[in-house]
């Protein structure tokens, strides 16, 4: 049960510190300048294309080399971020450049500063055109957060592991596992729902990605 | 005092000189339309106007405030400078209604209520009160357009520019447009750019034929159709009346 919770809090911390520097690299990629653009564009391409584990022992081991001691805990959800992070802004960028200037020059011309276009126009819009993105991000943060076993953090597979290695319960691996991959794919099932439900809820008319027939 | 007063603006696109030097007035309650060829800076002379693309040398003088300064703050200025674009460029995820009051709320802070009603009041102005809810997706473009008017009609303006408000609509939508301007003329000041020349004809106090990057020639309609001082004027009118016909009668 420790480590249901414990994974819960990995994917929700990591998933919130990801998802608003995510807005923020996928905001400064778009609408910032030279040095700023160069720079946030390495950083999504060194996240994406470094494995998870590694980026866990960089931030834990690595860290902790140069004096940065950080709890297991704290290194994972710093990892799971640092990675999803650097997907979500892409996420971001592509409904960003997906919702027309105009809007935003519509926008300024009611007298609204840079900023509140962002917030008023852009921000509302880049959220609900990404949902259906991010909540796959959301799957694959949440099963992901088994790798902070590495660490030792005690998330649900790892508790799972220390259960099927008291002796007694030996023989019991296979059913363990399989109440352990039923929890993520329930968590996972769940959270889609809800996400769906939020998706209708906030659909803008007439960009809905179905068809009715 | 006029209302708006251009004074010798020049803009520049890279080396690519669009405006040259453009000198024109609006009165209170004025209506002008801006004819002129593609490409020669009709859009751009809008821009300059509000400042999204601030002219290179010249003045723009909005009720008795030299808005060119620098030192102004121009979010302040462009509340008072209404805009209906050629592609609407409404909110896509407001209802009608919240894309009237937006501005209101966030820009001109007023109480939520009080901003809707206010918004309300626009959409009835131009015959949308049972469309409020709906999203411009929903919307014709007609209905867009005219949506796009009471939004910029809701920050009370001191003027309206208009972009070829018609042009992107299918030639039964327009009708009900101009119809909306129609109403508005005498009440509100306003600056269109427009090819419909039966409301150039019927509404406008003048019409300002730009070329090139000059005003070639402004005077009342009659004067423009009828006996216009230059050669090319005439020219122009009569190729846009019977490009665009001029269904609009007298
Ligand atoms: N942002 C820009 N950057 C560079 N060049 C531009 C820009 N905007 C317009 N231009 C150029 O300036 C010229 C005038 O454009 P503008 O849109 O003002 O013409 P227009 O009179 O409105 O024409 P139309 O009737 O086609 O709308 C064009 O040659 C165009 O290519
Ligand atoms: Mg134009």
């Amino acid at each position: 049960m420790g480590g249901l919770l414990n994974t819960i809090l990995l994917t929700f911390f990591s998933l919130i510190i990801a998802t608003v520097f995510g807005m923020l690299l996928a905001m400064g990629r778009v609408y910032g300048k030279a040095p700023l653009t160069t720079i946030i564009y390495v950083y999504e391409k060194i996240f994406r294309g470094v494995p998870l584990l590694v980026i866990f022992f960089l931030v834990y081991l690595g860290l902790g080399q140069i004096g940065i001691n950080l709890l297991p805990f704290t290194a994972a959800i710093i990892g799971l971020a640092l990675r999803s992070s650097a997907y979500q802004a892409q996420i971001f960028r592509s409904a960003i450049n997906s919702i027309p200037e105009g809007q935003n020059i519509a926008a300024r011309t009611l007298g609204m500063t840079k900023i509140q276009s962002i917030i008023h126009i852009m921000i509302p819009q880049v959220l609900r055109l990404s949902i259906p993105s991010w909540s796959n991000e959301f799957t694959i943060v949440l099963k992901d957060t088994s790798i902070a076993l590495a660490l030792g953090v005690p998330e649900l597979l790892r508790v799972a592991g220390q259960i099927y290695a008291i002796p007694n319960y030996f023989d019991y691996i296979l059913p363990i596992l399989l109440v352990v991959a039923i929890i993520y794919f329930i968590i996972v099932i769940l959270v889609n729902k809800i996400l769906g439900y939020i998706e209708k809820k906030y659909k803008m008319a007439g960009f809905e990605v179905s068809v009715e027939r | 005092m006029s209302m708006l007063e251009l004074k010798n603006i020049h803009k520049k696109y890279g080396s690519n000189e669009i405006l040259k030097g453009v000198t024109f007035s609006l009165e209170k309650g004025e209506t002008k339309v801006i004819i002129g060829p593609s490409g020669t800076g009709k859009s751009t002379l809008l821009r300059c106007i509000n400042q999204l693309h601030p002219p290179d040398k010249g003045e723009v003088w909005l009720d008795g405030e030299e808005i060119t300064n620098k030192n102004i703050n121009i979010n302040r200025i462009r509340q008072k400078i209404g805009f209906v674009f050629q592609d609407f460029n409404l909110f896509n995820h407001l209802t009608a209604l919240q894309n009237v009051s937006i501005g209101l709320e966030k820009v001109k802070k007023m109480e939520k209520e009080e901003a809707k009603k206010r918004a309300m009041q626009e959409l009835r102005r131009v015959g949308l009160e049972n469309q409020a809810e709906q999203y411009p997706a929903e919307l014709s473009g007609g209905q867009k357009q005219r949506v796009g008017i009471a939004r910029a009609l809701a920050m009370d303006p001191m003027i309206i520019l208009f972009d070829e408000p018609t042009s992107a609509l299918d030639p039964e939508l327009i009708g009900e447009v101009l119809e909306v301007m129609q109403g508005l003329a005498g009440k509100v000041t306003m600056l269109c750019v427009t090819h419909e020349m039966g409301f150039a004809r019927n509404v406008a106090d003048e019409i300002i034929f730009m070329e090139e990057g000059y005003v070639l020639e402004a005077g009342p309609p009659m004067k423009m159709f009828k006996n216009p001082d230059h050669k090319r004027t005439g020219e122009f009118l009569g190729k846009i009346a019977t490009l665009y016909g001029e269904n609009k009668e007298e």
